[in-house]
C-alpha cells in the first residue's frame, strides 16, 4: 500500500518539453498570409497603374499591353514562388532521408514504387548525396527499383517546376507534368526492379554496413522549421528569379516579334521524330527548372507542340549527367544506361501521347 | 572537441565548415574542425544528406546548413 508511484520521482525529472508556435507567430503567419493573398489579387490593378499610371504608356497599344503582361506575369510567379517554396520548405522540413529510409525499408515493389515516387517529391535531395542515399537505401532492404523510383522523382518532381508552370501556363499543364512525372517515376522504377540488375550495382555497396545515425534532425522546433522555409525562399528564390524575369520577358517580348508558327516545322506535332530528338538533347543538357522554363515558354509559343515540348524539359531535368557520373560510383554502366534508357522511353511515350491526344488546344490557354 | 564536417563539396557543404570555423574562432572554443568527403567514411557514420555536422561523434544536424545560434549551442553545451 505503497503511496510512492512513479509519479514522485518527475520532481527531479524535466520533462523535454517540445516547443509549439508562439501565439506571435502564428498570428504574425496569418497576417502575412493574408496580406499575400489580398496583394495577389490586385495584382492586375496593381500591374495595370504601374504600366498606365507610372511609366505612362497608353493602353490599348502593343507596348502598353506587352508591359503589362510582363509585369502583372513577373508579380504573380515571384509571389507564388516565394508562398510555395516556403510553404514546400516547411513541409520537407517534417521528412528527412533516414526517415523515408525507413518508411520505404518495409514495403514490397509495386507499393514501395509508389511511395518512393510520392516520398522523392517532399524529401530533401541533393544530388551531392546521391550516392551516400542510394546506399543507404538499398542496404536497409529497400529493392532497386524503389530506389530507383526514388532517384527519378525527386530531382524531376519540383515545386519551382511545378509552380512556374502553373504560373505561366496554368494549373492544368502543372497538373500534368505532376502527374505524368510520378507515372514515369513510379513505373520506371518498377520496370528496372522487374529486370533484377541487382548485380550490377558495384559489390562493394551490398557489403557496406550503414551506421546509423541517430536521426539528427529529430526534434525540429517550429521556430526551426519556420527558418528552413525562410532559408529555402532567400536560397532558392535568390538563386531562380533571373530565368524567371528573363523567361516572361521572352515570352512577352517573342509574342509579338517572331511569327507564331516558326517552330512548327521541326518540332510541332506532326514531326513524328521531334520527340525522340527533343529526349534525346535534353539527356545531356542540364538545368534547374527554372533555366529551362523560358526555353519552354519561347518553343511553346512558337508552335511547338506540348508533349515535344514537355519531353524536352523532363529529359533536361530527370536525366542529368553530373547526377549520372556521381552515381556511377556506385552503379555499372549496364545499369545507368538501363536507367536512362528506361525513364529516356517512358518520357518519349508521354511526349508522344500528349502529341498524339491533341492535347495541345484543350490544355493550353 | 572534434567537430566533424561531412561533406561533398557542393556550396552549402563547403558553406558549413566555414560557418563552424567562424563560429568557433569568434566564440574561441578549443575545437578542432574536420571536414570529410570520403564517402564510405560517411556511410559508416550513417550519413544520407549532406552537409552533417557531428560533434564529439554525436550527429547534431544532417540536410541543411546550420545557423551560427545552432553551431553556438553545440559548442558550449
Amino acid at each position: 500500500m505503497s503511496k510512492k508511484c512513479c509519479c514522485e520521482k518527475k520532481e527531479d525529472y524535466k520533462l523535454p518539453v517540445k516547443a509549439t508556435l508562439p501565439m506571435r507567430t502564428v498570428v504574425i503567419g496569418i497576417l502575412s498570409l493574408a496580406a499575400w493573398w489580398l496583394l495577389y489579387g490586385q495584382l492586375g490593378a496593381i500591374s495595370q497603374w504601374i504600366t498606365y499610371n507610372l511609366i505612362g504608356l497608353t493602353r490599348n497599344t502593343h507596348l502598353g499591353s506587352s508591359v503589362e503582361f510582363f509585369l502583372f506575369d513577373t508579380l504573380k510567379v515571384m509571389m507564388l514562388l516565394v508562398l510555395i517554396v516556403f510553404a514546400v520548405g516547411i513541409v520537407r522540413s517534417f521528412f528527412t532521408p533516414e526517415h523515408t529510409r525507413k518508411i520505404l525499408a518495409g514495403k514490397h515493389e509495386s507499393i514501395g514504387n509508389v511511395f518512393a515516387a510520392l516520398l522523392g517529391i517532399v524529401t530533401p535531395f541533393c544530388s551531392c548525396s546521391a550516392v551516400p542515399l542510394f546506399i543507404g537505401f538499398v542496404t536497409t532492404g529497400i529493392p532497386l527499383g524503389v530506389t530507383f523510383s526514388f532517384l527519378i522523382s525527386a530531382p524531376m518532381v519540383n515545386e519551382i517546376a511545378l509552380v512556374l508552370l502553373y504560373g505561366m501556363f496554368g494549373w492544368k499543364v502543372a497538373a500534368l507534368y505532376l502527374g505524368t512525372g510520378l507515372l514515369i517515376a513510379i513505373v520506371a522504377g518498377w520496370i528496372i526492379g522487374r529486370m533484377k540488375m541487382e548485380k550490377h550495382v558495384e559489390k562493394w555497396v551490398y557489403a557496406t554496413q550503414m551506421g546509423d545515425a541517430d536521426d539528427a534532425s529529430q526534434e525540429l522546433t517550429w521556430p526551426t522549421r519556420i527558418q528552413y522555409g525562410l532559408d529555402a525562399v532567400k536560397d532558392i528564390v535568390g538563386k531562380v528569379w533571373p530565368y524567371v524575369i528573363a523567361g516572361i520577358a521572352v515570352g512577352a517580348g517573342i509574342h509579338g516579334y517572331a511569327p507564331e508558327n516558326a517552330l512548327a516545322a521541326i518540332m510541332g506535332k506532326d514531326a513524328w521524330w521531334s520527340v525522340p530528338l527533343a529526349v534525346i538533347i535534353g539527356i545531356p543538357m542540364y538545368s534547374n527548372a527554372a533555366g529551362i522554363i523560358p526555353v519552354v515558354e519561347a518553343l511553346l509559343s512558337k508552335g511547338a507542340a506540348l508533349g515535344t515540348v514537355l519531353a524536352f524539359m523532363m529529359s533536361v531535368i530527370a536525366l542529368s549527367l553530373p547526377e549520372m557520373v556521381i552515381l556511377r560510383k556506385v552503379l555499372k554502366p549496364r545499369l545507368i544506361a538501363t536507367f536512362i534508357g528506361v525513364v529516356g522511353i517512358g518520357i518519349l511515350l508521354i511526349g508522344y501521347l500528349f502529341n498524339i491526344m491533341d492535347l495541345h488546344k484543350l490544355i493550353l490557354k | 572537441m572534434k567537430i566533424t564536417v561531412y561533406g561533398s563539396g557542393c556550396a552549402k557543404c563547403k558553406q558549413t565548415e566555414e560557418l563552424i570555423k567562424r563560429v568557433v574562432a569568434e566564440t574561441g572554443v578549443n575545437a578542432e574542425v574536420v571536414k570529410v568527403s570520403d564517402i564510405r567514411e560517411m556511410i559508416a557514420a550513417g550519413i544520407m544528406s549532406t552537409p552533417a555536422v557531428a560533434v564529439d561523434g554525436t550527429m547534431k544536424i544532417s540536410g541543411r546548413v546550420p545557423n551560427a545560434d545552432e553551431i553556438k549551442k553545440w559548442i558550449s553545451g
